[in-house]
């Protein structure tokens, strides 16, 4: 049987030209493509922070103030930002372009909130002597063990890269947010469909580096307590 | 289809809204595990349990891929989630080189007790 007549055989509407087999724009697929490979990234870094973690002494100094409040609140900041957005792409699909403007500027306020915590948080922590490549001493002499095997130095290296990349996420949001916003009347709602997808990806990624990095590394025996800073 | 049908984005601002309660309250449950007493293993499986719950309800309704064709979700998370999970190749790695570490100030060994005749 010839190809041309097998072609009756198949269901045709997908593949006769100017529909679309995922019902979705190329745009949308691209930056669903685009958030597959991101979170592969993260994910190979996660692993890599897994890998270090597994096979050292890690330490695990983070206080409940100010390192875990900061977490938590920038956590709610961003699930915020993540409802407000679903709201700005919703009145987006309804035609309401000035009502999607708001809501997308009230993301972008929870961004930045989001950021500038993060900073703060990040700002202690360089108080306190932490660097890419060295621990503060008193951490040090806290999470030595029993039998003299220091704490891993790449516990800096790790947190910084995972935390910094995510921020970098986050910054770039921002500023995608704030081009949507100015040129919202032009768009296409697809397109600010889209912004909020890599939005929301933003927030999926924190939803695993916050209890990887912050919970499981909380203090909670109080090793920093007893040494003086 | 038509063009109509595309643009709407399904999904009530309640519901939305009852999604992002939920993960409030996850988000909660796992601070409150931070100060648990429990081994990494299992505080690590809860966490990661929760934070892929966390991560499903972001994506099927946050990011309206429970919305979205049957086709597109096939293409995209299952080759997500073998990726990841190849990744995973290094942990015996991990493990082994953990058991290799230089055993400082190590306590002297301690003679085997002399065997009576």
């Amino acid at each position: 049987m010839s190809t041309e007549a097998r072609a009756d055989f198949f269901p045709s509407a997908d593949w006769e030209g100017g529909t679309l087999p995922y019902r979705v724009g190329h745009r949308k697929l691209g930056m669903w493509l685009f958030i597959v490979s991101d979170s592969l990234t993260f994910s190979a870094l996660l692993m890599g922070y897994s890998y270090l973690r597994a096979s050292n002494v890690w330490p695990t100094p983070f206080p409940f103030y100010p390192s875990i409040v900061f977490a938590s609140v920038m956590t709610f900041c961003l699930l915020s930002s993540s409802l407000t957005m679903v709201f700005g792409v919703s009145a987006s699909s309804k035609g309401d372009k000035a009502k999607a403007r708001k809501w997308i500027l009230a993301t972008i306020f929870f961004g930045t909130a989001f950021i500038v915590l993060h900073l703060i948080e990040w700002s202690h922590l360089i108080e306190q002597g932490m660097r890419p490549f060295y621990l503060p001493e008193h951490w040090v002499t806290a999470f030595t063990t029993t039998n003299g095997v220091p704490p891993s130095p790449l516990f800096g290296a790790t947190f910084f890269t995972i935390t910094g990349l995510h921020m970098f996420h986050v910054a770039t949001g921002v500023i995608y947010l704030l081009v949507v916003t100015a040129r919202i009347k032009k768009l296409k709602h697809e397109d600010v469909e889209i912004s909020g997808l890599y939005w929301h990806f933003v927030d999926l990624v924190w939803m695993f580096v916050f209890p990887l990095i912050y919970i499981m590394s909380v203090d909670m025996h109080g090793h920093l307590a007893g040494v003086a800073h | 289809m038509n063009a109509h049908a595309e643009e709407h984005f399904a999904g009530s601002n309640k519901l939305f809204i009852s999604i992002w309660v939920w993960l409030v309250v996850l988000t909660l449950i796992e601070i409150f595990l931070a100060y648990k007493t429990m081994s990494t293993g299992i505080m690590l499986t809860i966490l990661l349990g929760l934070s892929i719950i966390k991560a499903a309800l972001i994506m099927a309704y946050f990011m309206h891929l429970k919305f979205e064709r049957l086709s597109l979700i096939l293409t995209l998370v299952p080759m997500l989630v073998v990726c990841i999970c190849l990744l995973m190749v290094f942990f015996p790695d991990s493990m082994r080189s953990a058991g290799l570490r230089y055993q400082f100030k190590q306590p002297p060994p301690v003679a085997p007790a002399p065997v009576e005749e």
